[in-house]
């Protein structure tokens, strides 16, 4: 049974993975951005989470509702006066600038919120669990994430392929110069577009900080668990993404469950491996 | 001559440090269809995107209608009225081909092209609205590029090199519905190779030759000879 | 005037020549430094050498091979636990570990890139990351070199470098500087050979080289496992001055890659000239900013930035394209030959380059 538990906890725990992917996925599918800073900015919407529940004294996913637009509006900020300028057919400009900010935001967080770790305390949901047969537990708090982030990810599709937003942002991804002439400022395409993945971010960095403790140097490691997902499932497929975290999670669950200290060396091996054997992820998008 | 809508002025345009347009001046009037000829490299393709904004100039060098438009960016001159068909048709490969044409009227301004406007012009593209661009045939591609163009509402409209690529007979049946398409009042500037078409469907011809306009003239008063002299240079 | 004027192509230039010459008596002061210099000073500039021969080696491959790694501390990493466990389980004397270690960093190196080079572009970069944190868990699953918490070199090992503790940090500082010295005279000759000159067309333009008939896959393929080589030997000899080593710090991403990056970027990516700056520079803000902190790292980043937005070329990029110096004579150029008598060869500096600069 503890196999079968470190399974469903490992399918939750990828839902997380799959939204630290999701902002990663969607900016590279816009404008071919890899944006190295993203681990950092989901810690950095962790902080800010938890400066908004400790001022306000709000439960703090409560304060998604303060922090998802404020990080909309950096995202926007820094797309328009940095992240833009780097665009280009060189990729090392957008690589080593979103590098720079990477340690950037880390040091800028170490040196206000000090490198001790943080967690913040949902309340009375955290402790709350579902019995299922077999004596398994399921905890409520994990779930409502797991949800959150299936949502979130089928929002996220919604929009891409079936709003007006998702429209441009298809359109400026497959020609630039001729989105221009639509009228389609694609400056501001892709601040809206940073905008969005930095939205999600904040859900990811707040539920990261709910679920773990996090410290200024938690955000390459969530980068690269959002790299994983996105390679396993595919490039430029959300619903692969998911699965894709799913499969870091569980990995990760299976190793610790072998040898606690194996935990992110299997989730990392999972990734090698399938790489090895399906270089395009599982479910890569057909083209065409 | 009737009210000016375009007046490009003694235009040089650079890529970089290369020149590729020496004081080319042009006027396009209200309602009037203008050709460009010129062989490649004479700078037809320069002179579409020094007037739709994808190429930057002096500000004065290219005024629409009241406005100086030289140095705006690509999407603010969509929104003052000047659309193009571009070269080579260029549709968006992951959108469809109702899509293609809904994004065309982004700019909102407003008019007498629509949806339904478009689909009564080319009934073909109504059946395949919901596919993808790419699956469509060459002419049919074409068909969307022009309607994407329209959905816009210009009041100029810029076909650059729409013959190319395709089969003859397709292009008859394009040049066919050019005078259902511009005849609304629109202006337009077309950029052609196809000597005899350009003049066919113009009011006036520009040639271009190594940057600079070599002849211009009414379409029914200049001669062959004058235009294969000025296209060729020989 | 002779309009028929022959050509003819020339590396060296009269500034490359001062260059070599001042080189020579700078090494010469630099290895006597054992005599003049006090132990602060040299274990200060064996850093600043490593740092110096790591960034060459990143430079090489992100601004000549176009393979851009944010994982460079996985070969020093394990070139630093290859001494380890060479000097510890295998009787090597520390020495003969360091080329060693280098020969294991190419081995690994291998698969490793066969992996990795399924990804493109940035996700290229993040592998390189990944495979980095594989090593750093990796190592400290080893419970013989102390699993997490690390080890120290025995004080037997350390003591068959030399017996005295001046002679052996005499030795170390030499090796320092014999590596760094061994780094640049490889990528000088790597980058003036065919293979250097392919790398060169690749990175200008990738499909036109490829229809040139390059193998770009080989040609990267091969620069990777060179630079993996030389980094595991300078990660090596980095931990033998330290005589502690730890997961975290042999595999740290900032001390090993953020600093070597930031280098180049602010020396100059794609010059030889420009890491060697950049070295002198990063220790010289170090020197005086150090005691900032995090401060101190911030402002690093945002150097960088700006350097990338505004001087994309760096430091030494800027300076060439008002002088067109080029010390390291890498650069081919169409000279026009005169005649001897009564001309000078004021117009050597101002020549056409060709665009393989």
């Amino acid at each position: 049974m503890d196999w079968v538990n470190a399974i469903i906890q490992g399918i939750l725990l990828g839902g997380l993975y799959a939204l630290f992917a999701a902002g990663l996925s969607l900016i590279f599918g816009v404008m071919r951005l890899v944006n190295i800073a993203h681990g950092d900015l989901i810690v950095l919407a962790a902080f800010l989470g938890l400066t908004v529940t400790t001022a306000l004294g709000i439960n703090p996913l409560l304060s998604i509702v303060i922090v998802a637009p404020v990080m909309g509006l950096i995202g926007y900020a820094l797309q328009r006066l940095v992240l833009n300028r780097t665009l280009g057919d060189d990729i090392l400009p957008p690589l080593l600038v979103t590098f720079g900010l990477s340690v950037i935001i880390q040091n800028g967080l170490l040196e206000i919120y000090s490198a001790d770790p943080q967690k913040m305390s949902a309340g009375a949901i955290e402790t709350a669990s579902v019995g299922l047969p077999g004596g398994l537990n399921l905890g409520i708090l994990p779930l409502i994430m797991f949800v959150t982030a299936v949502v979130i990810i089928g929002a996220l599709q919604w929009v891409f392929y079936r709003s007006a937003w998702g429209r441009a942002f298809r359109a400026t991804s497959d020609n630039q110069d001729i989105a221009q002439l639509m009228g389609l400022n694609k400056s501001h395409v892709f601040g809206l577009a940073m905008a969005l993945s930095l939205v999600v971010v904040a859900v990811a960095g707040i539920f990261l900080g709910v679920r773990t403790s996090f410290d200024p140097a938690a955000g390459p490691g969530r980068l690269i668990f959002g790299f994983e997902a996105v390679i396993i499932g595919g490039l430029g497929n959300l619903w692969g993404t998911l699965a894709g975290g799913i499969i870091l999670g569980v990995s990760q669950n299976i190793g610790a469950q072998i040898n606690p200290g194996w935990q992110l060396l299997a989730g990392h091996i999972a990734f090698l491996v399938i790489l090895a054997v399906r270089p395009r992820g599982l479910f890569p998008r057909i083209d065409g | 001559m009737p009210e000016t809508i375009l007046e490009i002025d003694a235009l040089d345009s650079f890529y970089g440090d290369f020149q590729a347009l020496f004081g080319v001046s042009m006027q396009v009037g209200k309602g009037e269809v203008v050709s460009v000829i010129g062989a490649n490299g004479a700078g037809k393709s320069t002179l579409m995107r020094s007037v739709t904004g994808l190429l930057t100039n002096r500000p004065d060098m290219v005024r629409f209608g009241d406005a100086q438009i030289g140095a705006l960016r690509a999407d603010q001159i969509a929104r003052l009225g000047i659309a193009m068909v571009p070269e080579g048709r260029q549709l968006f490969p992951s959108l469809s081909v109702e899509e293609n044409l809904i994004i065309g009227s982004q700019v909102g301004r407003p008019g007498d092209w629509s949806l339904s406007a478009v689909y009564a012009l080319f009934p073909v593209l109504a059946e395949r609205r919901n596919q993808a661009s790419t699956s469509l045939s060459g002419g049919q591609q074409q068909m969307v590029a022009i309607g994407r163009a329209l959905m816009s509402n210009p009041d100029l409209l810029l076909f650059d090199e729409i013959s190319l690529g395709l089969a003859p007979i397709i292009i008859k049946n394009i040049y066919e519905a050019l005078p259902d398409v511009i005849g609304t009042g629109m202006s337009a500037i077309v950029v052609e190779q196809d000597i005899t078409r350009a003049v066919e469907i113009s009011d006036r011809v520009y040639c271009l030759q190594e940057g600079r306009v070599s002849l211009e003239g009414k379409s029914g008063e200049v001669s062959r000879d004058a235009i294969s002299k000025a296209y060729f240079g020989v | 005037m002779n309009t028929t004027g022959q050509y003819t192509v020339v590396r060296f230039t009269p500034a490359s020549r001062i260059a070599a010459a001042v080189a020579i008596v700078i090494l010469i002061a630099l290895a006597l430094a054992p005599w003049w210099a006090g132990r602060a000073d040299m274990r200060l500039l064996s850093e600043l050498f490593l740092y110096m021969a790591l960034a060459s080696l990143w430079n090489l491959l992100a601004g000549y091979a176009g393979l851009v790694s944010v994982g460079q501390q996985a070969f020093v990493g394990f070139g630093g636990y290859c001494l380890f466990a060479f000097t510890m389980f295998l009787g090597l004397s520390p020495m003969a570990a360091i080329p060693v270690a280098g020969l294991a960093g190419a081995l690994i190196a291998v698969p490793v890139a066969v992996l990795i080079f399924r990804l493109r572009g940035a996700y290229f970069a993040i592998g390189t990351w990944v495979i980095a944190e594989v090593f750093r868990l990796g190592a400290a699953q080893v419970s013989a070199l102390g699993g997490g918490s690390g080890t120290s070199l025995p004080v037997s090992i350390v003591r068959s470098i030399a017996d005295s503790r001046a002679m052996r940090e005499a030795t170390t500082y030499w090796m320092a500087l014999g590596m760094v010295v061994v780094v640049l005279a490889l990528v000088c000759v790597l980058l003036r050979s065919r293979r250097g000159v392919a790398l060169t067309a690749i990175r200008d333009n990738e499909l036109a080289s490829q229809s040139l008939g390059i193998d770009i896959w080989r040609a990267k393929f091969f620069v990777y496992v060179v630079t993996a080589a030389l980094t595991a030997s300078v990660g090596a000899l980095i931990f033998l001055q330290k005589l502690r080593i730890s997961p975290d710090a042999a595999f740290s991403v900032n001390d090993w890659t953020a600093f070597v990056i930031f280098i180049v970027v602010i020396g100059g990516i794609g010059t030889i000239e420009g890491p060697i700056i950049g070295t002198i520079i990063f220790f010289l803000l170090r020197e005086t900013l150090a005691d900032l902190g995090a401060v101190y790292l911030m402002i690093l980043g945002l150097v960088a930035i700006v350097i990338m937005l505004r001087a994309p070329k760096g430091i030494w990029g800027f300076v060439r394209e008002r002088t067109g110096l080029d010390l390291f004579a890498l650069t081919r150029r169409v000279v026009e030959r005169r005649p001897a008598a009564g001309q000078n060869t004021e117009n050597k500096e101002n020549a056409h380059e060709p665009q393989a600069t």
